[in-house]
């Protein structure tokens, strides 16, 4: 007998049947675009609201690290653990090891008389270097001695001057130190093993490249930022600016760029192999920038001003995404962004260590795969409707400080007056006779070979 | 003069008794005294000789001081082969060459300053680290373009780790291990990376990623062509068309005899050994009873064969098979149906496709790959590649024999052929969709105003100004948001300035005169999108549906169309819209304005009407506007007054990254919502460019890094296998994928 062969509709129950019943019922979808209409609007809508909500849950500041009894100079991050955080002050006395998930110091020790003025953590994580005022490098465990034993540095190096600045290469045990000079000394030797000079009688930074390990970079008080070869006998190149460079961070992402910050309110992003000119001026400051350090994916950077405020840059924007500020924060000297690229410490005059968030709105915790899509989903949006008048006036709105608002008006104004002047002055001369300096070229003076 | 002869008198007198006093040996009076003599003597006469000797051996030697004897005079080069006296041969050589040096007059240079030795090292050394941090350009480059970057960049897998790697220094101690490992290591097994053996490991050495996707591309094409084979033969075998079979066979034949011609020019041997082979069958067949009417079935058939027509003629055709096959000829024929069916199914074939009606609706019911309804219509543009139906009733024999002929060489390249034609017609497809589409267009009634307010948000209005100074990231304000309210209140802020500008600009407009009007409306008009390009614009991003559905739609829509007008037959929707469109062009002109007063110098009252002449007088003629944009379109109506309530929200500049305003809208219009994509697009579409995990920490980018990117530019990229890891994901999986491609 035939058996006939019947065609029947089959489904794969995988398709509409959830797997437990917590989950979510599984809705078939018709995608069809006649079936949605208006997908612009809609979508529009929906970007407004995530910026409105954006705004509404931007609160970046999580904690505060008190406990020093003078302003905070300096701070290093352990390069091993991300809740552990060195601060040292101005009166040198204390410093401080903090536990940052329990916002509590965990040691106290005495480092140096007069100030703290730097200090690294060794690559391993083991022991960490300060220098001080008192003219001495001293290296100390990361452990906290047992109870009985004497707080003392495992190793004291005594300098003829005052070391301004200390950082760690990244794999050997060199170290580098400046003040007159710059300095690279060995680990097990009580002397530098290579000292550079060039007419230059103080610096205030000097910094490892992380990448290129090799790489020195250092800010002078003749206003020029020098570039050292480990390797080398000499230094490398200069450039001079108009006004001196505070600090200077390497990019941990690229191994040739490096921002500086400015007494001239800016902050320089500059490509080491071409110094004649920055390839970015970040402004928005009010007041001489202080310190700065790159996020670790390279991708932004955050500084700490004078004017009391933490601004976050996008490493190739001219201008800030974000600003913190609170009341009682004073002159910001000392600003790190924590290694798992998520917050922000800044350290400032007024005592205290300040926890921040790095992205303001950005919800902390592990998060569920749904939320995680809808938080991805708005970001999307956000990005995409972000030329859009309302959504853009709304997710750039921030808060000044009266005193801040007011002095970046006024330099606005100033600088609107020059950039007149000098469009006048132009008009009413001969032609050719004004060439047009651009931003980038107007800070730099000259690079010494 | 004398002043300087009393110095040195004086140092000389000095030296005397420096030497003296350190002489321990007994002095030498004479030559102490030769030497007064000698500064007595230079004191007078303008020769004079400094000759002082260096007696004593010292650390610090003062350059001052020391002196070799006859500094003052020149050198002589006979002085110096003085002593080469003895060997006169060489003494004359050596004097010419002497010679020569002499007249040779240039001296060496002085050397550099440390200043500037200094510098051009530091030159140096800046060139060589600039070069070293350069080779980081691509990796940057790479970075910066990535569409996800996860960090940490080199992340250890994730999940449970290798007892091996968890515990180092691990040595079978037990009997039981070791003879366990013994046999592990006889059977070549892996000890330490369970996941590759060493025949598997060499063989990822053996093919690269590339090598092994070609190959498995390969293979999946041949499985594909060989199932497909299989099918045509099977329905080849059905068909029941005894003319189909004869042909078939002959062709058949054609095609063995020129293989043999052929396989005689090329390999004789391979020629003979074949003509054996036909000898041999020829031979077996004169042994056997087959084709020789003795059989079972042509004994049936002969009783038959009297009435049936057909049943003589199968007689015959058996006779003539066994004349033909025990005919001795060179000439190769077919041994027998069952060879001629095994043939049948090794042989590609598309002569036997017959194709039922109902599969012309259903592109996915045919047993063709390249069948698709987009080839029905190509074949009507250009002359068909191979024949669709062979034995057509009309057709002539010979034709159909050249078809198959051409058909069977060109077999495979045909296929090829037919998955490129697809292509390239798609492509042209979607540029012809859009004229078409324009002229739906036209054909519909379509308010543009309406389209206006659905496609607003991505609108732009005003000249590219956006391209100059880059704004300020943040807008810094003193007020702080809290709460929603505080956000909608911003939001409203900037509303109202807007359309303030607005106003003002209206304002503006109204007051200039006409030419300057309708230049600016012509301006605009170049600024502004034009409304046709957006609409065919729209139409493009819609994929034309395929054809055979296409056909049913339409017919639908056909019918639907006609439900509509039944439902509808009493509203004229066209007639309502130019009665519209005419108002709105009405309201737009601008109207006579009166301004005369009655009870003006004469008069006034009820029932009184002012004088003409005064009339006349009072009347003011405003200018004529700019002609409107739909003067010529008469199927749409644009609205030219722009509408606030939507200005607030729409783009007025154009931003940085875009060059034209299409491009703009293009991203804009594009959803990237779950409502409108598929979970997967969804997730690629709104993935984040920076991934970080949560509490590890991001060491900076490692030289090794970059090794690595060296490493794969010298080999060549890799290729991106489809799927949305982040890169570094795709790294780790790739040795696996690697071998899963072996293993296919």
């Amino acid at each position: 007998i035939h058996a006939m062969k019947v065609k029947v509709l089959s489904r794969n129950p995988d398709d509409y049947v959830r797997e437990t019943k917590l989950d979510i019922q599984r809705v078939p979808r018709n995608y069809d675009p006649s079936l949605h209409p208006f997908e612009v609007p809609r979508e529009y809508t929906r970007a407004l609201n995530a910026t409105k909500l954006e705004r509404v849950f931007a609160k970046p500041f999580l904690a505060s690290l008190d406990g020093h009894r003078d302003g905070v100079n300096c701070m290093a991050k352990h390069p091993k653990s991300l809740s552990t955080m060195l601060s040292g002050s101005c009166d040198g006395e204390v410093l401080k090891v903090w536990n940052l998930t329990k916002r509590e110091c965990v040691r106290t020790l005495q480092a140096h008389e007069g100030f703290v003025r730097g200090m690294v953590v060794r690559f391993c994580g083991t022991s960490f270097f300060t220098v001080g005022d008192d003219k001495t490098i001293k290296q100390w465990k990361m452990e906290t001695p047992s109870y009985g034993e004497e707080e003392e540095p495992l190793n004291t190096i005594l300098g003829k001057s005052v070391f301004t600045s200390i950082d760690h290469h990244q794999k050997e045990g060199v170290f580098v130190t400046c003040g007159q000079q710059v300095d690279i000394w060995d680990e097990q030797r009580s002397s530098p093993i290579r000292s550079f000079s060039w007419g230059v009688d103080s610096f205030s930074c000097v910094r490892f490249n992380p990448v290129e390990t090799e790489l020195l970079a250092s800010c002078a008080s003749d206003r020029s930022i020098v570039l050292y070869d480990m390797r080398e006998a000499t230094p490398l190149k200069k450039v001079i600016m108009n006004m001196r460079s505070n600090t200077l961070c390497w990019n941990p992402m690229e191994a040739y760029n490096f921002t500086c910050s400015n007494e001239d309110y800016n902050l320089y992003t500059y490509d080491m192999r071409y110094l004649d000119k920055p390839f970015t001026v970040h402004m928005d400051h009010v007041s001489a920038v202080l310190d700065v350090d790159y996020s670790p994916t390279g991708k932004e950077f955050v500084s700490a001003s004078f004017d009391k405020t933490i601004r976050i840059f996008p490493k190739d924007s001219g201008h800030s995404r974000e600003v913190y500020h609170t009341k009682r924060m004073q002159h910001v000297i000392s600003i790190k962004w924590s290694s798992d690229n998520k917050y922000i410490l800044s350290a400032s005059d007024e005592m205290n260590i300040r926890l921040w968030k790095a992205n303001a709105a950005e919800k902390l915790g592990l998060l569920a795969p749904r939320e995680k899509a809808a938080v991805n989903y708005s970001q999307k949006l956000k990005e995409k409707f972000q030329h859009h008048p309302q959504i853009r006036r709304i997710s750039r709105h921030r808060h000044l400080p009266k005193s801040i608002y007011g002095q970046s008006k006024e330099l606005r104004v100033m600088k609107e007056a020059r950039r007149r002047k000098e469009r006048n002055v132009r008009k009413h001369s001969k032609p050719g006779s004004m060439p047009v300096v651009t931003e980038k070229e107007k800070h730099v003076v000259t690079v010494v070979n | 003069m004398d002043d300087e002869d009393d110095e040195e008198l004086q140092r000389a007198l000095a030296d005397d008794i420096i030497s003296a006093s350190e002489d321990e040996g007994g002095s030498d009076d004479e030559r102490k005294h030769c030497k007064l003599l000698e500064a007595i003597s230079s004191l007078g006469g303008k020769k004079r000789k400094k000759l002082t000797e260096r007696s004593e051996a010292s650390i610090q030697v003062s350059e001052f001081t020391v002196n070799a004897e006859g500094e003052g005079d020149k050198i002589h080069l006979s002085d110096l082969i003085g002593t080469l006296d003895k060997t006169p041969s060489a003494l004359i050589k050596t004097k010419k060459q002497l010679k020569n040096l002499q007249h040779n007059q240039s001296t060496l240079e002085t050397p550099l300053t440390r200043k500037e030795t200094e510098k051009i090292q530091r030159e140096v050394a800046f060139e060589k680290t600039s070069k070293e941090v350069s080779r980081w350009q691509s990796v940057v480059l790479q970075n910066q373009k990535a569409e996800q970057l996860v960090f940490p960049l080199n992340q250890e897998p994730s999940g449970p780790k290798r007892i091996e790697q968890v515990v180092a220094g691990w040595k079978a101690q037990t009997p039981l291990e070791q003879e366990i490992f013994s046999l592990l290591r006889m059977n070549k097994q892996p000890l330490h990376d369970p996941v590759l053996t060493p025949t598997e490991e060499a063989s990822l050495r053996a093919m690269s990623l590339e090598e092994a996707k070609i190959r498995r591309a390969e293979l999946q094409k041949t499985r594909v062509l060989q199932s497909y084979y299989e099918a045509k033969a099977k329905r080849g075998k059905r068909i029941k068309s005894k003319k189909y079979h004869r042909i078939q066979k002959k062709v058949m034949r054609k095609e063995y005899l020129k293989q043999f011609d052929e396989m005689v020019k090329t390999d004789p041997a391979a020629a003979l050994e074949e003509l054996k082979k036909m000898e041999l069958s020829r031979m077996k067949e004169r042994m056997s009873l087959k084709h020789q009417n003795s059989g079972k079935w042509a004994k049936s058939k002969a009783i038959m064969a009297k009435y049936d027509d057909g049943a003589r003629k199968a007689m015959q055709k058996q006779l003539e098979v066994n004349k033909d096959l025990t005919q001795k000829l060179v000439i190769p024929a077919d041994e027998d149906e069952e060879d001629e069916e095994e043939s049948a199914e090794t042989l590609p074939d598309f002569v036997n496709d017959v194709e039922p009606i109902l599969d012309q609706v259903n592109p996915w019911m045919r047993g063709k790959l390249s069948t698709e309804p987009m080839m029905e219509e190509s074949n009507r543009l250009h002359p068909p590649v191979w024949p669709r139906e062979v034995g057509k009733p009309g057709e002539g024999r010979d034709d159909q024999e050249e078809d198959e002929e051409q058909m069977e060489e060109t077999e495979e390249e045909s296929l090829l052929r037919g998955f490129e034609e697809r292509r390239k017609l798609r492509q042209t497809e979607d540029v012809k969709v859009a004229p078409m589409t324009m002229e739906e267009n036209d054909g519909k009634v379509i308010d543009i105003v309406c389209h206006n307010v659905a496609s607003g948000l991505c609108r732009l209005a005003g000249p590219g100004l956006g391209q100059g100074e880059s704004p300020a990231l943040l807008e810094e304000g003193l007020v702080r948001v809290r709460t929603l309210e505080d956000v909608e209140l911003l939001s409203q802020d900037i509303s109202a300035s807007d359309t303030a500008l607005l106003t003002t600009r209206d304002l503006g407009t109204e007051e200039t005169d006409t030419q300057s009007a309708t230049q600016q409306a012509d301006k605009k008009r170049k600024k502004m999108i034009d409304p046709n390009e957006v609409l065919t614009k729209e139409a493009k991003v819609i994929e034309m549906p395929l054809a055979p559905t296409a056909v049913e739609d339409v017919e639908d829509k056909e019918e639907q169309r006609v439900i509509i007008k039944e439902a509808f037959a009493g509203d004229d929707v066209i007639s309502d819209f130019l009665k519209d469109k005419r108002k709105q062009e009405e309201a737009g002109r601008p109207k006579v304005i009166d301004l005369t007063l009655p009870g003006w110098g004469e008069w006034g009252g009820l029932g009184l009407q002012p004088s003409r002449s005064k009339r006349k007088r009072f009347r003011v003629k405003v200018a004529p506007p700019p002609p409107r944009q739909d003067q010529k379109l008469p199927n749409i109506i644009i609205a030219e007054k722009r509408d606030s309530s939507i200005a607030a929200h729409q783009v007025c500049q154009l931003p940085f990254p875009f060059e034209n305003p299409i491009q703009f809208e293009r991203t804009i219009r594009s959803p990237v919502g779950r409502t409108w994509n598929t979970q997967n697009t969804v997730q690629k579409i709104t993935a984040p460019k920076v991934v970080t995990q949560l509490g590890a920490i991001i060491e900076p980018i490692a030289r090794e890094d970059l090794i690595k990117d060296i490493r794969q530019a010298v080999t060549g990229p890799s290729i991106n296998l489809e799927s949305d890891q982040g890169p570094q994901k795709k790294r780790r999986s790739q040795q696996k994928k690697k071998l899963e491609l072996l293993m296919v």
